[in-house]
């Protein structure tokens, strides 16, 4: 151990600057690396977030099989109606608990670590977070997709499967930041799970997921209407229709009709508003 | 190599929690190439220091300069400069070992050449090759604290910082960490450790600093500042346990003689007394004196100054009853919180 190490110390620092935008790549694919070997080695997170979801769908779509024909839209059948709102539901819940890799990193003092190293952003452990949970709720919707398939409940065509992923991803991205604003903001992990908890199942059924607006009384009828999730699940229910055009009219809100393109538009404005709100509070913690 | 000055930080003042000011004023002075020790007691804001000299901490007051530069202006240059050693090992349980030294390679960018090469030395220098692929949840406090050492040496900083290295740690992995920290100062580092250990900043430091309160009490060389309290340490004991009374007697003996500058009775030691005397000479006066009071001696025990005496003498108790005085009062919930962002 205590042998003759002439290079413990170098005359050059290591690590020199290098060019700004390599740096940040490796930083971030390292703290990346890091998110995905976890996941490989405690896979039981991904496990349950695939296997929650088809519970759902198997369990709701037996339940609601003999519901009256007209009572959806367009005759739909009700397992073709929940696919979309399961896979919304799916990369929503898995969004949301995006903050607590981030909330366990604060209490165990590995933070402090990231934080003491030069990294050239330190928006690279935010970002880090951002790719890790895409990927995943990624994964789980096409999961969904291909099980809803097989279980007969239809596939959206090669458009229909883009305009999938694109809402799912500003779904995701909007979730994100909340999630990570949340875990900078609130003390410690059982409080974030508590969140976590509570504005989990509400905004599921307090959404279109499981019934149509048409089902539901005036007051849940306008929650669901204002709920993002809504947003996210009426532009894949149509896409899983059939031929859709995006300035096709996809939801009848109380407050006036809404065509894919506003949806997508809100979702949009939802990220970017929500990204925004948390810069403050990421740059105070982080600096 | 690192200049601190004027350096004041005051923790709390929310709703609940009344202020406490964990750096008052501190001034420090680490030169190029030295092995520095930080001592104090629990609570005395070493921990403090050391979290703001590496970025992690903003202070209220005061500069920071790391190698000529300023830290709070230029965080990222100081981060690139320093390697640090929290006091909670902060590693990733689920990692293994070299996992966690690539990751820390590329926090620091380094090259992937490099970095391989880097981290097989450090494997070498720490002798980690037995359990640096295992998962680090299984390692031991030793292996966890070498594991930490080998990341902040990663980058090969010109300045390693340290808190608390060996607290908790069994005798071997302490020698280890001993052994590489001087060797990295033979070879120019400059090494600053915090310790609330005598012996190990007596052993192991070029300088000190003792800090109480927040401030600096007492700097210079072990040597320096032993010497600079002069006289020799006596503890007399005239039965394994005396009572007061007798004590007090044989303290009024003992001050009448020539060469005896201070008497403590120490009544939590059975009513030894602590003596301050001016050189060995006395203690043979003192022998002679009590034979012809015919009062028994059970024990006379002579010794140079230690850092103990410094740090008694500058702030009129021990190290010891300083930790005892704070260990009911710590929060550790609190404290916890300072440490999260």
């Amino acid at each position: 151990m205590t042998s003759a190490n002439p290079s413990l110390v170098a005359p050059s620092p290591a690590g020199s600057a290098g060019p700004a935008f390599a740096e940040i790549r490796q930083e971030t694919l390292a703290l990346t690396r890091r998110l995905f070997v976890q996941l490989a080695r405690r896979p039981s997170t991904l496990v349950a977030g695939v296997l929650q979801p088809l519970i759902w769908l198997v369990l709701f779509g037996a339940l609601f099989a003999n519901a009256p024909t007209g009572l959806l839209p367009d005759g739909m059948s009700y397992g073709r109606f929940l696919g979309a709102g399961v896979i919304v539901f799916t990369a929503f819940s898995g969004a949301l608990n995006a903050g607590l890799p981030v909330m366990f990193d604060r209490e165990f003092g590995f933070l402090n670590r990231l934080l003491v190293a030069p990294l050239r952003s330190r928006s690279s452990i935010v970002l880090a977070s951002v790719l890790y949970i895409t990927s995943i709720s990624l994964i789980q919707s096409l999961a969904i997709l291909l099980t809803a398939a097989l279980l007969g409940y239809g596939w959206p065509g090669g458009a229909g499967l883009l305009l999938t992923l694109v809402t799912l991803l500003l779904l995701t991205f909007a979730v994100t930041a909340l999630s990570l604003g949340l875990a900078f903001a609130l003390p410690g992990h059982i409080e974030l799970i508590a969140v976590i908890f509570v504005a989990n199942l509400p905004l599921l059924f307090a959404s279109t997921a499981l019934a149509p607006i048409s089902f539901m009384p005036p007051w849940l009828g306008w929650l669901a209407a204002l709920n993002p999730l809504t947003f996210a699940i009426e532009p894949i229910r149509a896409a899983y229709a059939g031929p859709f055009r995006l300035t096709d009219v996809v939801l009848n809100a109380p407050y006036g009709s809404l065509t894919a393109a506003a949806c997508l538009g809100i979702l949009a404005a939802l990220a970017l508003g929500l990204f925004l709100a948390i810069r403050p509070l990421l740059d105070r913690k982080l600096s | 190599m690192i200049d601190l000055q004027h350096v004041s930080k005051r923790y709390g003042g929310g709703r609940k929690a009344t202020p406490v000011l964990a750096l008052d004023d501190l001034c420090l002075s680490v030169p190029a190439g030295t092995l520095y020790g930080l001592l104090g007691p629990n609570g005395a804001g070493k921990t403090t220091a050391l979290r703001i000299l590496c970025t992690l901490l903003a202070p209220d007051a005061g500069t920071v300069r790391l190698g000529g530069m300023d830290a709070l202006a230029d965080p990222r240059a100081a981060r690139r400069l320093l390697g640090y050693v929290a006091q909670e090992v902060a590693i990733d349980k689920i990692l293994t070992g070299r996992e966690l030294l690539r990751l820390q390679g590329d926090l620091y960018h380094l090259r992937p050449a490099d970095r391989q090469g880097r981290i097989g030395e450090l494997i070498e220098l720490l002798s980690m090759h037995d359990w640096i692929d295992r998962r680090c949840g299984t390692y031991s406090g030793g292996m966890r604290r070498r594991l930490d050492l080998a990341a902040g040496l990663l980058h090969r900083p010109r300045l390693l910082v340290l808190d608390e290295p060996t607290v908790g740690l069994d005798l071997e992995s302490r020698a280890a960490i001993w052994t590489v920290l001087r060797q990295l100062r033979d070879q120019g580092t400059t090494v600053l450790l915090s310790s609330h250990y005598l012996e190990e900043v007596d052993a192991l430091a070029d300088r000190l600093a003792i800090l109480e309160g927040g401030r600096v009490i007492a700097e210079g060389t072990p040597a320096e500042l032993k010497a600079a309290l002069g006289g020799d340490r006596v503890t007399l004991r005239v039965r394994e346990f005396s009572d007061a009374q007798e004590a007090g007697r044989v303290r009024e003996l003992v001050l009448a003689c020539d060469g005896v500058r201070q008497v403590v009775v120490n009544r939590a030691q059975g009513y030894s007394l602590n003596l301050v005397v001016d050189n060995e000479a006395v203690v043979e006066r003192l022998r002679g004196q009590l034979a012809q009071a015919q009062l028994p001696v059970f024990a006379l025990a002579q010794s140079r100054p230690s850092l103990d005496d410094v740090y008694l003498q500058a702030t009129g108790r021990t190290l010891m009853d300083a930790e005892l005085a704070v260990a009911g009062q710590r929060d550790a919930k609190a404290e916890r919180k300072q440490a999260m962002r």
